[in-house]
């Protein structure tokens, strides 16, 4: 633009000749917009080795004081859940509410609530990634670790479930291994599938969150004040020095996790719903499962990591790094997902009237209006219209409010595995042997435990390691652009 | 870089990764080896109240083993003998023997003999020695040479995979009926044919065995 200016017009002579000594005209790139500019990813300008401090500040110093009751709350609510799960080993699944004909209820409920909110952490470091959307930078660290801590609390409970939890170790039952039985789990079963789709999905997140820390952990090994501390986070650094060929051989291997685990984000949560969409129950045997089931999945998990990342950016003081742009944009994708769950509910409802079944239609009536409706109705207010706040930007923006909507929708999203489990088995195919499930004590304490065994994990997580990636949010400040006019190119900070 | 780790931590991840290698295959093939039937069953011998010897009765004597297990054509069960039974023979034969005062004393009470139990299947599995006999399965092929033991030992592993080997493949074993009990039988017969003609339909589904 600036050199079209300069530029005389073809064919027109000058109307006076440029003096040989002035000064060349100084090019002056006009700002943008103020409407159009986009808010930087990291704000306030802040350096390379501000941002280093205060993330790796974290984990370095001492926790803030409110860490401490924090974690001992968290790690008492984690034993609860351990003494139920012991009393029922040891007493029976009779402890449970669930009985003929509701013979999954909580358990079920809760192992796809967990698994649902594993989903987020996937979608934002894998499918982002391969997007090319930076600003899942600032957020991909805790996300992830979200998504493995999330996994151990579903996979606690199909395996608590079934009672006598040792045969899950036994070859042939669980584990697909010659015995002397000659047993082999039913391969024809989307049970079996769970197993390999949620165990494949925790060992790649696994991977692909250790791999991504890894320079991390090198940052902080050389950081380290003491022995103990260079040693653990240098034996898990694995010798990075950051070389021009570690950084070559780890986009490598994060590009390929991120291609591995794509795939996962939508696998796992389909085949969870085959658990229900196999069967011939009038409310589970429906089509529309598996992309209802994601959507509802990314819906749950962003609004966990939204849970988490709102308190932990202002307890933490990372407002410059998890800005308020960040929130937006997961309030958005909350929104999207939201209203793809909401159209899901409809269009249950329309087939089951289209389908002209007079069972599913019955189904889905007793759904909304028999003994469980008001489960029913938690779950349209909490997903169906509390999402919808998030078209406002005010509501995007305002942390406290964006803060309970996430909870809003956690709960709404149990609520939906609860109604879609409990309504469609607890009026089976005999009038006889209709039933009506009431949790009891141990249902419900296990439940909370697992959020006890969930924050412990997450409050060890940010104790000890950095919380968001500090190599990866470095490439995305202003300063690392270089067209940016902080960026290196032009001069600006190194 | 701080140097944190001395050099000869250089090959430690490959000493490690070998030595984890070697152990969880060590470890592996120690369950696969140790805790299956075929070691943790087979050679069980208990001690017996009597010395009662299946070498001298059976194969000495010659004497069938349904003369005593009476009930194996008939029944389910395949019943240990009453002290009756014994005492057919030895209130004429060894009647002061020290070493059978407990089956005098048992006869003469009427209280059982005190016999361990060396075969048992679980509960939960319902075989059945009449059908097995029956259709020409010899004792031998779950309970072993019986009749050249001192005592009763566990031959066999009476796994479920040892109940299927034969209920997928029953010609391998199949025999005329009349040869059930002659255990030491190592003649050739059209296991096939007999199969056909007796109509031999071994099931495979769960509900054979477990009801």
């Amino acid at each position: 633009m600036a050199n079209a200016a300069s530029m005389p017009h073809a064919g027109i002579p000058a109307q006076h000749a440029p003096e040989p000594n002035a000064v060349p005209p100084q090019i002056v790139v006009a700002d943008p917009p103020k409407g159009l500019e986009r808010q930087p990813l990291v704000l306030n300008g802040r350096s390379l080795g501000s941002l280093t401090d205060s993330i790796a500040g974290i984990c370095e110093g001492r926790m803030p004081i409110w860490w401490w009751p924090a974690f001992i709350i968290s790690a008492g609510v984690m034993t609860m859940m351990a003494t139920l799960i012991a009393y029922l080993i040891s007493t029976g699944v009779g402890v449970w509410g669930l009985n003929n004909p509701a013979d999954w209820a909580w358990d079920i409920t809760n192992f796809v609530f967990w698994i649902g909110i594993g989903h987020a952490g996937t979608l934002i470091s894998a499918v982002l990634f391969l997007l090319r959307q930076k600003w899942r930078t600032s957020i991909n660290r805790a996300a992830e670790a979200m998504t493995l801590f999330a996994v151990a609390c579903a996979g606690i409970f199909p395996v608590v479930h079934t009672g006598r939890v040792w045969f899950a170790l036994t070859p042939g039952y669980l584990i697909p291994a010659p015995n002397a039985n000659y047993i082999w789990p039913q391969f024809r079963s989307p049970l079996l599938w769970d197993v390999f789709a949620v165990s494949t999905y925790g060992t790649v997140s696994l991977l692909f969150w250790y791999i991504g820390l890894i320079p991390d952990l090198a940052t902080l090994r050389d950081r380290a004040k003491n022995k103990v501390r260079g040693f653990f986070y240098g034996l898990f650094a694995l010798g990075w020095t950051g070389s021009n060929r570690h950084w070559s051989n780890y986009e490598k291997a994060y590009m390929i996790f991120a291609g591995l685990s794509t795939p996962l984000v939508l696998s796992v949560h389909s085949i969870v719903s085959f658990d229900f969409a196999v069967s011939n129950v009038p409310g589970w045997h429906t089509t529309i499962f598996p992309p209802y089931f994601v959507a509802g999945a990314i819906f749950s998990g962003f609004g966990m990591v939204l849970t988490l990342m709102v308190p932990m950016r202002t307890l933490f003081k990372l407002e410059d790094i998890i800005t308020t742009r960040h929130v937006e944009l997961m309030c958005k994708v909350i929104l999207a997902t939201g209203s793809m769950v909401g159209y899901a509910y409809g269009m249950e409802f329309f087939i089951a009237w289209y389908g002209g079944s007079p069972y599913e239609l019955y189904a889905f009536k007793n759904r909304a209006f028999g003994p469980y409706w008001w489960a029913y109705w938690s779950m349209i207010t909490c997903n169906v219209i509390s999402p919808h706040f998030f078209w406002f930007k005010w509501c995007r923006t305002n942390m406290v409010f964006v803060f309970f909507a996430s909870i809003v929708v956690n709960i709404g999203m149990w609520f939906e595995r609860f109604v879609i489990i409990v309504t469609s088995l607890h009026r089976d195919y005999l009038p006889a042997s209709w039933g009506y499930f009431t949790p009891t004590w141990v249902d419900v304490f296990t439940f909370v435990g697992s959020f006890g065994l969930f924050m412990t994990l997450f409050l060890l997580f940010i104790r000890f390691l950095p919380a968001i990636a500090i190599s990866e949010v470095k490439g995305v400040t202003p300063q690392a652009d270089p067209h940016h006019p902080l960026g290196g190119a032009k001069g600006g900070h190194h | 870089m701080s140097f944190i780790f001395p050099k000869w931590a250089n090959t430690l991840p490959l000493k490690v990764a070998v030595g984890a290698f070697l152990v969880a295959n060590a470890a592996g093939a120690g369950v696969w080896y140790y805790l299956t039937p075929k070691y943790t069953r087979v050679g069980y011998t208990p001690k017996q109240p009597i010395a009662f010897s299946h070498a001298i009765h059976s194969d000495q004597l010659g004497i069938d083993c349904r003369y005593c297990h009476s009930a194996v054509e008939k029944s389910w069960f395949s019943n240990i003998p009453a002290s009756s039974t014994c005492m057919n023979c030895h209130s004429l034969v060894l009647k002061d023997d020290p070493k059978l005062a407990l089956v005098r004393e048992s006869f003469q009470t009427g209280r059982s003999i005190p016999w361990v139990q060396v075969h048992k299947v679980p509960d939960y599995v319902y075989f059945n020695h009449s059908v097995h006999v029956n259709r020409g399965i010899s004792c031998v092929h779950c309970h072993g040479q019986i009749n050249h033991m001192e005592e009763v030992q566990h031959a066999k592993p009476l796994s479920m995979g040892f109940c299927l080997d034969c209920h997928r493949a029953p010609e391998e074993k199949i025999r005329p009926v009349e040869l059930v009990t002659q255990l030491d039988w190592k003649g050739a017969v059209n296991g096939k044919q007999l199969v056909h003609d007796w109509n031999v339909k071994p099931g495979q589904s769960c509900s054979t065995c477990h009801r």
